[in-house]
C-alpha cells in the first residue's frame, strides 16, 4: 500500500507535468504535502532548496529523496520509476507516431494551455512559504532574506546554489 | 583438429573483442550522462545543451538534426525532459541496457548526495543551528518559486495574451484552492482540450469551403 501510494504520488506529476521538471514541482508538492501529508511545507522547502542547490534533473531528485524517506531504497526506486518510466516508455514505443505529431500546433498548445494553472500552483506554494517564514522568523527576517536573495539571484545573477548556501550559513549563525 | 581449434580461438577472440566494444559503449554512455547529470544546474531543461555536446559533438552518436528531432519528441510528452532524453538516446545507442544505464547515470549520483545531506540534516534537527538553517532557507525558496511563477505567467502571456492568461489563472485558482479539485484533473482536461480543439487554420479552410459550396 505504501509503495502504491509512492507510485501514485509521482506517477500523476510525471504524466500531467508538461514542460519538464520545474513544472512538476507544485504537482509533487500537492501530492506529498497536501494529499498524503508525508512532509510539512517547511520540510518540502528545505528539500527543494537542497534539490535546487545540487546539479541534475529536479523531478527525479525529489522522487528519489521522498521515496527513500517514505519507503527506503525500494521506495526510492518506486518513486523514480513512477516519474521516469511512463513517459520514457511512451517515447520509445510511440516513436513513429510521435514523429508525425511533434511539429503539430496541438503539441505546443498543450504546453501553453497548462501554464496559467502551473503558475497558480507555484504562486500558492510561494505564498505558503512566505507565510510560514513570517510565522517562524518574523516579518523583518522574511523580507530581508527574501529581498537579498531576490537581488542576488535575479539582478546580480549569482548562482542559486551560492544563495542557498549563504542563507544556510546566515540561518545557522543568526537564527539559531 | 588444429584448424578447428584455431577457428574456435579466433571465434572466442572475436566474441571477447565485441564484448569489450559493447562494454566500452556502455562506459561511454555512462560517462556522457554522468557528466550531464553532475554538471547540469537548474533542472532538466538547462541540461539539454550539455546532452547535445556529449551526444552529438563528443561521441557522435547522432547528428544535430536527429538530436533536434528527439528533443521535439521529448517535449511533446509529459514528464521530466532530462530522463526522457537520456533514456531514449541510451536506447537508440545500445538497446534496453543502454537506456537503463543512461537514465541511472543521469539521476543516481545527485539523488545519493541529496539523501546523504538531507538525512544528515534531519538527524541533527534538534540542534538550534539546523533549525535556523531551515528557517533562513524558506524565504529563499519562496523567492525562487515566485520568480518561477512569474516566468510561467510571462510565457503564458506571450502565447495567450494577458486577458486569457489571467482568466485561466483565476479559474484554476478557484477550482484548486476553493473547490478543492485535484490540479491533475484540471491539467488533464486542459491537455485533452488542446488535443481535441481543431486548429484555427483548418477552421478557416472549412469556413471557406462552406462559403464556396
Amino acid at each position: 500500500m505504501k509503495y502504491w501510494d509512492i507510485f501514485v504520488a509521482f506517477f500523476i506529476p510525471g504524466i500531467v507535468g508538461y514542460g519538464g521538471g520545474p513544472a512538476s514541482i507544485p504537482l509533487v508538492e500537492n501530492e506529498v504535502v497536501d494529499r498524503y501529508g508525508w512532509m510539512s511545507v517547511n520540510d518540502f522547502s528545505e528539500m527543494l532548496a537542497m534539490a535546487n542547490a545540487l546539479p541534475g534533473p529536479i523531478a527525479t531528485k525529489m522522487a528519489g529523496y521522498i521515496g527513500y524517506q517514505q519507503g527506503g531504497v525500494l521506495g526510492s526506486i518506486v518513486g523514480i520509476f513512477a516519474t521516469v518510466a511512463p513517459s520514457l516508455i511512451l517515447m520509445v514505443v510511440l516513436l513513429s507516431i510521435l514523429l508525425r505529431f511533434k511539429d503539430s500546433p496541438k503539441v505546443k498548445r498543450m504546453t501553453t494551455l497548462i501554464r496559467p494553472t502551473i503558475a497558480v500552483l507555484l504562486g500558492v506554494m510561494a505564498f505558503n512559504l512566505f507565510h510560514t517564514s513570517y510565522i517562524d522568523s518574523g516579518v523583518w527576517q522574511m523580507l530581508g532574506i527574501g529581498l537579498v536573495s531576490f537581488i542576488l539571484m535575479e539582478k546580480v545573477k549569482l548562482h542559486p546554489a551560492f544563495v542557498i548556501l549563504g542563507s544556510l550559513i546566515y540561518g545557522a549563525v543568526f537564527l539559531s | 583438429m588444429d584448424e578447428q581449434n584455431r577457428e574456435l580461438t579466433e571465434q572466442s577472440l572475436l566474441i571477447n573483442l565485441m564484448r569489450d566494444l559493447i562494454n566500452m559503449k556502455q562506459w561511454h554512455i555512462f560517462l556522457a550522462f554522468f557528466r550531464v547529470g553532475i554538471l547540469g544546474y537548474g533542472g532538466g531543461p538547462s541540461s539539454i545543451p550539455l546532452v547535445q555536446k556529449e551526444v552529438v559533438e563528443k561521441y557522435k552518436w547522432m547528428d544535430d538534426e536527429e538530436f533536434a528531432n528527439i528533443l521535439a519528441l521529448g517535449n511533446s510528452l509529459p514528464g521530466p525532459i532530462a530522463t526522457k532524453m537520456a533514456g531514449y538516446i541510451g536506447y537508440r545507442v545500445s538497446g534496453i541496457i543502454g537506456m537503463i544505464n543512461a537514465v541511472l547515470a543521469t539521476i543516481v549520483p545527485t539523488i545519493l548526495i541529496m539523501i546523504v545531506l538531507l538525512t544528515f540534516l534531519s538527524s541533527m534537527s534538534d540542534q538550534p543551528w539546523v533549525a535556523g538553517m531551515t528557517q533562513a532557507v524558506v524565504p529563499v525558496v519562496g523567492v525562487m518559486l515566485a520568480t518561477l511563477t512569474y516566468d510561467f505567467l510571462k510565457k503564458a502571456k506571450g502565447a495567450l495574451g494577458w486577458v486569457i492568461t489571467i482568466i485561466m489563472a483565476v479559474i484554476s485558482a478557484l477550482l484548486i484552492e476553493w473547490a478543492g479539485i485535484h490540479p491533475g484533473i484540471i491539467i488533464a482536461i486542459l491537455l485533452i482540450f488542446a488535443l481535441v480543439k481543431p486548429d484555427k487554420a483548418k477552421q478557416k479552410d472549412n469556413q471557406k469551403e462552406g462559403q464556396s459550396s
